[in-house]
């Protein structure tokens, strides 16, 4: 069995003798995104031309190359999220370290006969910064990506997540070798302890606290559940990890699986999402063909099996009781805790069920160390957190950073600022920035300065959670933004607890109350008194941070919601039914029959200036708009 | 020296704990009643109406119906925090129900009303949901009111947990969640087996037993008709729960007394009538163990249990005893003798036959064709305990709790304790025991109880040894073990001789038809240990020693098992879809 | 007479999927969609046919037939758009686009399917592109930054072929 411990060493050795051969290297984001605008047909545009102009082409890592190719040889590899979304497609050409942006199929002639024949950069395909109006080369220089710390994302965007042997080059399932052959289970969940190493699925619950307890169970059976249901509207990191780097995850899982003694695990991936589901499926086989997964790992009498299963659509699966109810073939419906799954899980076993961006982590902490993974992030939050960053944002993508980053760095200077409704850069646009999705909460601007992690977060009532961050413009108004994540919430309750079910819908309808215009102050205290019963009393995680995004409203955007309730008014236009009438001058034949009607004298004017309608007179009675022969009032 | 329990303290007091698993049940044992809903004690843990909530130091606010009592635990159960949170809760889900007390037949019995009224939610807040809704009264036993409904479970549970059906289910999420069977058909063209232990643990309206007590006062107001009625053994020791007496107490002659004065032309037992179903069962057993017949003999004087088995244990059919059941048997036997004594000369078509049961399947079996004879059918309605209680009531019978008891009319006046004891769990066994130990013996038995064959455990066995003959008896309780023990049978796994088979927890106690109630572990017990107590009491305990019933077999149906009976007091199956359209 | 409204046919290729995917009540989700990748959707006979071939009640498929956003009931349209409204979508107006859709393709309140079946609106809560937002997907392609004008042309696109 000793040859089975030295499979990987064989197979990184096959992978550099093929690198070796290899004088360019062109990566084409295949994320989600990417691929959505295009960057498949461009891969195929720039083989053709790349093939015309006499180079060696290679789609795939292949052992039996001939040593020389006379005119160059370039290996069209994919690449999973290379994060800055928001530039794609994007086109990284090696060594060069060149990246293209927002490339076209009909770039690839030029990519091939300046860069890769020519050796020369196509300046305008190049990133060009918004503000400074300059030009970057690549990740080595641009602000987006030099202002994080990629660890987990390390090889996301780099690699090839459809080949097990380049992952395997670059140094995989070592940690996970180390894990079966030199560390004992208890070693590795002190080590993971020690490395203070927290979820990241939401909770930021001990991760090594989790696995000693399932350690500590007996049990013929025990489960590793991957939780890859990522259901935070607005969050796309564990899909972006399994796109771009499942070995990792899969790495992660047979880390934790022999920490706790499990055989058998499962990955609960959710169903939006095809191509994560496509490459975990393959990462899988791969690992079983290359030896990593199945009977006698690294030599062992240890085995590890891992299936995959699709979501059907259901935000509550994230709990992990509802996701194990889901596994099992049940409505997604969470069970009260104790027990504890880590006592009594899947079929009733120990089970540990971890999120997708805490697995990819293990293998760095296992790698580094409990101290050297403590050298990112903060001493209660040790390592770095994947964000989604989006909204009202210059840089839309995916980042990494350490924890204790603040939010000003993050927005201002990963995402290099906030934009207007039409896209565009401005300066002072920010108004808010909402983290943790439908369990989080929206922050002003007072706490830019924050450093973000687990504890500062929830002590301002905001969460990290999964670490979806949707940047927040002025224009944006926040009892909408309220409205949303409660018909989220509510849409996706699972029904069971009263205090969720019938709570999330009450609250809904006291904030369709406001944005109508028909609410009064009590409706506020009826709605705040709501929101802390539900928070305090409901069965679940998930009901009980339902309440999570109105109440943080209702604290740093409490003048916008009284506002609502007592001038009847939304600032920001976003309310319809609050949204104030005005005269369009274009329309408008100065009539003057508006004026004539309104029974307040809120309009003023005469046929020479045209009319106007003063909003703080105005009763929003419609008379004007009833009788306007040219439709020239518009609102409400 | 005294070992000292374990002990936590509730609302600075300390208790005990004696075993309890959670601290909802430890509460209510000392007379704490910690609200709840959704919480059932032979039920699984729910944990979804947040009305048990607790605040436990070191834990914060959790469910109690989830918390297992620790030594030194310290709870609290009606803080402020906890009482706005419940009053809160009741709001939301008074918002969400069809709140019209007034023409709801639970009005009175809600859990949800009284909690409401306990709390004082006196305004609600909530903008209200839920509308009237249209009911399912497509089955003959049971009415569903979907607009009552507060998604508690414990319907959805009792019939998978108890039954092992499962023909109610959770359907659609959120808000738009809703207890129905597949598909949302009608009740009546499912599998349902009509037992009712739905209806028994609702906690509100939202399923209730059909009742038919229009149809069954039009008849007592017919100057036409005759108006005869007969009692279930398990009636008279869960009635007096409606009228403020203690479970279990026997209120048969109460009762009696009660349904006299309503204007039933006569009254009968069916403890009597259950005796002519020992003498015929345990001839029928007899003579298969004799002959080498079909084995076991599976009793069928439980309908659930039989419509059961004739949907999910077809194979099996045959193992079924021939004999109607009791209420079946009574039947036929006063649609005989009644013409030719009490009522001389009177046509079926104006005898109408009503029967008082513990039970909802009853009104199932009455509708089988084959209890049916020229468009008479041999028991117009069958009525259940608590709408029996609700005739009572209507008729402004108020001094039920004082009535001077009253007796049963013959031929059906005897009342036996092998009949009684026909609602308890093993009964049935015991009775055949009693009356098979003394024909297969040929001699006398002092004491006739066998107490082997009682208990409260799902699935129980015995062993006796009668006249040279082992006997392996199987008692089962609920649907889910039958069919437990039916595979094992298949398997060869277990043989056995009888194995009496009840659907209700408890058996017939405990039937689907019974006052309802979440405390089923407090009153349970006790309408088992009424109906022993009162065998105990009965001068006649064996169906031999009954004379009167000596006296039908000998006038009217022969030896047992004669053809005569085979015609009057046996029956047949059929294999039954599960699912029709 | 065993659950007569089950009809052979759909009942062996319910089989042959329960097959493939393992006979037992833990596969209900997976069969369930592999079947409605077989059948387009989940009608009453092919849950009926799942039920017994695992074993279990009917409710039981049913009411996890109903409690996954994925499932559907009844049959979708020939092309079906899927608009996200994730909170990043959300605040980059997939409201507006989505408003458009519906009052283009008639649909009213609550309607899923244009009455000619042409086309089914489906609207989901994120699909992880949010650096594209807002998204639309129609027949698997995804659409990212788009709006109202663009949505309508794809969909028109969609419409002459």
């Amino acid at each position: 069995m000793t040859t089975k411990q030295e499979t990987l060493e064989k197979i990184a050795a096959s992978y550099r003798a093929f690198e070796s051969k290899i004088q360019r290297r062109v990566v084409v984001c295949a994320g989600t995104g990417c691929i959505a605008n295009g960057s498949l047909a461009i891969r195929d545009a720039i083989i053709e031309h790349a093939k015309k102009a006499g180079l060696d082409v290679v789609v795939e890592m292949s052992e039996s190359l001939p040593e020389t190719a006379p005119a160059g040889r370039v290996y069209m590899s994919r690449s999973g999220c290379q994060g800055f979304c928001q530039q794609g497609p994007l086109v990284t050409v090696e060594p060069d370290g060149i990246l293209y942006c927002k490339v076209n199929v009909s770039d690839a002639e030029e990519i091939v006969t300046e860069t890769l024949v020519g050796h020369r950069t196509i300046q305008r395909l190049l990133y060009l910064d918004p503000e400074s109006q300059e030009r970057f080369v690549g990740q080595k220089t641009i602000p987006f990506y030099t202002r994080q710390k990629r660890t987990v994302l390390a090889e996301c965007g780099v690699i090839d997540p459809h080949c097990i042997s380049e992952y395997i080059a670059r140094g995989g399932y070592l940690q996970a070798r180390r894990a079966y052959l030199e560390m004992t289970p208890k070693e590795i969940c002190d080590m993971v302890l020690e490395s203070g190493l927290r979820g990241r699925g939401g909770g930021g619950f001990p991760t090594g606290r989790k696995w000693l307890a399932a350690l500590a169970e007996n049990g013929p059976r025990k489960f590793i559940v991957c939780n890859a249901d990522e259901g935070d509207p607005g969050a796309f990191m564990d899909r972006s990890l399994m796109e771009g780097d499942p070995h990792r995850v899969i790495e992660g899982m047979m880390i934790a699986a022999r920490a706790i003694g499990a055989e058998e695990g499962v990955m609960y991936v959710r169903a939006e999402y095809p191509l994560a589901v496509e490459r975990v499926r393959k990462a899988v086989d791969d690992a079983v063909e290359a030896g990593v997964l199945g009977e006698h790992i690294f030599g062992t009498d240890h085995k590890f099996t891992i299936r995959i299963m699709e979501g059907a659509g259901a935000f509550v699966c994230g709990e992990e009781t509802a996701l194990l109810a889901s596994v099992e073939g049940n409505r997604g419906m969470p069970k009260p805790k104790p027990p504890f799954p880590a006592q009594k899980g899947l079929f009733q076993c120990p089970t540990i069920i971890n999120n997708v961006e805490t697995l990819g982590t293990v293998p760095l902490v296992i790698r580094d160390g409990a101290q050297g993974f403590r050298a990112n992030g903060t001493e209660s939050s040790p390592g770095t957190k994947t964000f989604a960053l989006t909204g009202h944002v210059q840089n839309t993508g995916l980042i990494e950073v350490p924890f204790g980053t603040t939010l000003r760095e993050i927005v201002f200077g990963v995402g290099e600022g906030v934009t207007d409704d039409d896209g565009k850069l401005c300066k002072d646009g920010f108004k808010s920035v909402q983290i943790g999705g439908p369990s989080g909460g929206c922050l002003t601007e007072e706490y830019l300065d924050l450093p973000m992690d687990f504890d500062n977060l929830r002590k301002v009532g905001a969460m990290v959670g999964s670490g979806g961050l949707v940047v927040m413009n002025k224009q944006t108004c926040m009892v909408q933004v309220a409205r949303f994540f409660m018909q989220f919430t509510q849409n996706e309750s699972c029904g069971k607890c009263v205090l969720c079910r019938e709570g999330t819908k009450q609250m809904l309808d006291l904030l369709d109350l406001i944005i109508e215009g028909k609410a009064t102050m009590e409706t506020l205290d009826t709605l705040e008194a709501l929101a802390g019963a539900i928070q305090k009393g409901s069965l679940c995680a998930l009901g009980k941070t339902a309440p999570s995004p109105v109440l943080s409203v209702l604290k740093h955007f409490r003048a916008e919601m009284v506002e609502h309730i007592v001038d009847k008014k939304c600032k920001t236009h976003k309310c319809r039914k609050l949204s104030p009438y005005a005269i369009n001058a274009e329309a408008c034949k100065r009539c003057g029959m508006c004026a004539k009607k309104c029974p307040v004298g809120a309009i003023t004017g005469d046929r020479n200036v045209g009319f106007t309608i003063n909003e703080d007179i105005c009763i929003k009675c419609g008379a004007c708009k009833a009788n306007c022969k040219f439709g020239a009032v518009e609102g409400a | 020296m005294e070992n000292t329990k374990p002990t936590m303290i509730i609302d600075g007091r300390s208790y005990p704990i004696n075993g309890e698993k959670t601290v909802i049940q430890l509460a209510r044992n000392n007379g704490i009643d910690i609200p709840s809903l959704c919480y059932h004690p032979s039920l699984s843990t729910f944990g979804a109406c947040r009305m048990c909530l607790v605040e436990c130091e070191g834990i914060g606010i959790i469910s109690s119906c989830t918390l297992a009592p620790r030594e030194g635990m310290v709870v609290k159960t009606s803080t402020e925090t906890l009482r706005h949170m419940k009053k809160t809760t009741l709001q939301l889900l008074l918002a969400d129900h069809d709140n019209e007390c007034t023409t709801c037949p639970k009005s009175g019995h809600c859990r949800l009303q009284e909690l409401a009224r306990r709390f004082a939610v006196n305004r609600n807040p909530f903008h209200q949901l839920k509308e009237r809704r249209p009911l399912d009264t497509s089955s003959p036993s049971i009415i569903r009111d979907s607009g009552k409904c507060i998604l508690c479970g414990n319907c959805v549970r009792a019939c998978s947990e108890f039954q092992g059906i499962g023909v109610l289910g959770f359907t659609g999420r959120g808000q738009s969640s809703e207890v129905k069977p597949a598909f949302g058909l009608p009740l009546g063209q499912t599998d349902c087996v009509n037992c009712g232990q739905c209806a028994s643990v609702c906690p509100v309206g939202a399923i209730v037993s059909h009742s038919y007590n229009d149809e069954i006062w039009a008849a007592i107001n017919d100057p036409d008709t005759t108006v005869v009625a007969q009692i279930a053994p398990a009636v008279r020791v869960a009635i007096g729960e409606e009228f403020g007496l203690k479970p279990g107490t026997n209120a048969m002659g109460k009762m009696v007394a009660a349904m006299k004065k309503i204007g039933f032309d006569a009254v009968y037992d069916t403890a009597f009538a259950a005796d002519i179903t020992t003498i015929e069962e345990a001839t029928e057993i007899i003579g298969r163990i004799k002959n080498g017949g079909k084995l076991p003999v599976f009793t069928s004087c439980c309908p659930a249990w039989v419509k059961y088995a004739e949907e999910y244990e077809q194979d099996m059919l045959d193992n079924l005893s021939s004999c109607k059941s009791p209420q079946e048997m009574g039947a036929a036997v006063l649609r005989k003798i009644l013409p030719e004594t009490t009522f001389p000369g009177i046509e079926q078509k104006n005898l109408v036959v009503i029967s008082v049961m513990p039970c909802t399947a009853k009104k199932f079996e009455v509708n089988r064709e084959e209890f049916s004879h020229d468009g008479v059918k041999d028991i117009n309605y069958s009525m259940t305990t608590i709408e029996l209680a609700a005739l009572i009531r209507e008729a402004g019978i108020e001094d039920f709790d004082t009535l001077e008891d009253a007796p049963c009319d013959n031929p059906f006046g005897l009342e036996t304790g092998s009949g009684v004891i026909f609602g308890a769990t093993g009964g049935v066994t015991e009775a055949v025991l009693r009356y098979a130990a003394e024909k297969l013996t040929g001699k006398k038995s002092g004491d006739v109880k066998f107490y082997d064959v009682r208990g409260v455990e799902g699935i129980r066995e015995a062993s006796l040894t009668v006249a040279g003959i082992t006997l392996n008896l199987c008692q089962v309780h609920s649907l889910a073990n039958a069919r437990k023990v039916c595979e094992d049978i298949r398997t060869g796994k277990k043989q056995y001789h009888v194995v009496e088979v009840m659907a209700c927890p408890n058996g017939c106690v405990n039937g689907g038809g019974q006052p309802a109630t979440l405390y089923t572990d407090k009153v349970v017990p006790l309408r088992t240990k009424g109906t022993y107590a009162h065998d105990a009491e009965l001068a006649v305990q064996a169906p031999q020693d009954n004379k009167p019933l000596a006296d039908i077999y000998a006038k009217y149906l022969g030896e047992p098992n004669s053809e005569v009976c085979h015609h009057l007091l046996h029956t047949h199956y059929t294999k039954r879809p599960k699912y029709t359209k | 007479m065993q659950d007569n409204s089950v009809n052979n046919e759909t009942a062996s290729r319910v089989d042959a999927i329960i097959e493939r995917i393992g006979r037992h009540p833990d596969m209900l989700v997976p069969v369930l969609q592999a079947a409605q990748e077989e059948f387009k959707y989940l009608p009453q006979d092919v849950m009926m046919s799942i039920a017994q071939g695992l074993n279990i009640p009917p409710a039981k498929v049913y009411g996890v037939a109903t409690f996954y956003a994925h499932f559907t009931l009844e049959p979708k349209g020939r092309h079906i758009i899927r608009c996200c409204d994730g909170t990043a979508c959300h605040v980059k107006g997939s409201m507006a686009i989505m408003d458009a859709i519906r009052s283009h393709l008639n649909l009213k309140e609550g309607q899923k399917t244009t009455a000619d079946g042409n086309f089914s609106l489906e609207i989901v809560s994120c699909l992880g592109a949010c650096g594209l937002a807002p998204v639309m997907v129609l027949d698997e392609k995804v659409h990212g930054q788009s709006n109202s004008k663009d949505a309508l042309e794809i969909i028109k696109s969609c419409e002459e072929k």
